[in-house]
């Protein structure tokens, strides 16, 4: 069993990770920071025994929505507006 | 205008929080959700099917139905993605002015 | 999108890593009976595998692996060949998706068993054509050839 501050660190990265992108200017490393948050949750999911959902997330959210969120900043701009 | 949504957010953060003490134990077997069909599905699961995964035979077994609709719906969501792309480019080819915002 | 840039270290680990990618989707797909894994992870793994390619090795060395025009009929094949094990188990006198009714010489759970299988490479094969058709349409890799 993964100890609970190892779950409670899982929970301090990923809040920090998605605050970081949301605020952050650059949209490449917002996509960036986004896999890292997809990352830490997968590990989260697994930590605490749903191996099938992290190993989903971490193959999804941390890697082909990070290629196709690339593509579309590659094709619009990669300043964020606001 | 910014900072009434950051403390509506906190608010609700605080809410959130606060209900989550209500929830049972990690693991706890005498919560609801441990109580109804799981028990039913962690004793048949390998006799039904020789599965020793217990997740692959929920999933593809006994709520295949459920997986189905998913797959169709993984399906048509790429296929509306490609319908409405595929639109957009012919647009720009025609040279009508497209509204990208 | 897709032109390639002369990166020796980028080129050498893509081509290396692929093919253990490719065999570890399969890995995941078929070995999901017995360890975490189905057709989603796997399918999910495959596209990606293709989907690095495309971004690394650019146009003309990753299309003849999986050509664009592949994408749609592999999410419709996924889909029927779903569709096709629910619907075989109904003709042959049980519900829709009741695996125990297919017409193999197998019995019971044996039959179940590999009905979950069926409905896994289904899964495998829809989610995989859709992400990369998405990709590619995404992209622009079939344009202007």
């Amino acid at each position: 069993m993964t100890p609970t501050v190892l779950i409670f660190g899982f929970f301090v990265i990923a809040t920090v990770a998605a605050l970081v992108a949301l605020e952050v200017r650059d949209l490449l490393a917002a996509s960036a920071v986004l896999s890292v948050f997809s990352f830490v949750v997968a590990l989260l999911y697994v930590s605490l025994g749903a191996v099938d959902v992290g190993f989903n997330e971490a193959v999804l959210g941390a890697g082909v929505t990070g290629v196709l969120f690339l593509v579309a900043v590659y094709h619009t701009e990669r300043r964020s507006g606001d | 205008m910014k900072a009434m949504v950051q403390v509506l957010l906190i608010l609700l953060g605080v809410v959130l929080a606060y209900a989550g003490t209500g929830l049972p134990e990690f693991g706890d077997p005498h919560s609801p959700a441990s109580q109804h069909v799981s028990n039913h599905y962690i004793e048949h699961a390998y006799h039904d099917s020789h599965t020793p995964n217990i997740v692959t035979v929920m999933i593809a077994d006994y709520r295949s139905f459920d997986t189905f609709g998913e797959t169709v719906v993984v399906f048509t969501a790429g296929m509306a993605c490609l319908f409405i792309l595929r639109g957009l480019r012919r647009r720009d080819e025609e040279g009508d002015p497209v509204d990208h915002a | 999108m897709i032109t390639r840039k002369d990166s020796v270290i980028l080129d050498v680990v893509t081509r290396i890593m692929v093919p253990f990618i490719q065999i570890f989707a399969f890995y995941v797909i078929f070995h999901g009976h017995y360890s975490p894994g189905g057709g989603f992870q796997g399918g999910a793994l495959l596209a990606g595998s293709v989907l690095l390619q495309r971004i690394v090795l650019g146009r003309d060395r990753s299309l003849p692996g999986f050509p664009v025009k592949w994408g749609v009929p592999f999410g419709v094949i996924g889909v029927l060949l779903f569709f096709g094990t629910g619907l075989l188990a109904q003709v042959m006198g049980g519900n829709f998706l009741q695996y125990d009714a297919l017409p193999f010489p197998m019995d019971e759970v044996w039959l179940r068993n590999t009905g979950i299988l069926l409905v896994e490479i289904g899964v495998a094969f829809a989610v995989m054509g859709t992400l990369i058709a998405i990709f590619d349409e995404l992209s622009g890799a079939g344009e202007e050839a």
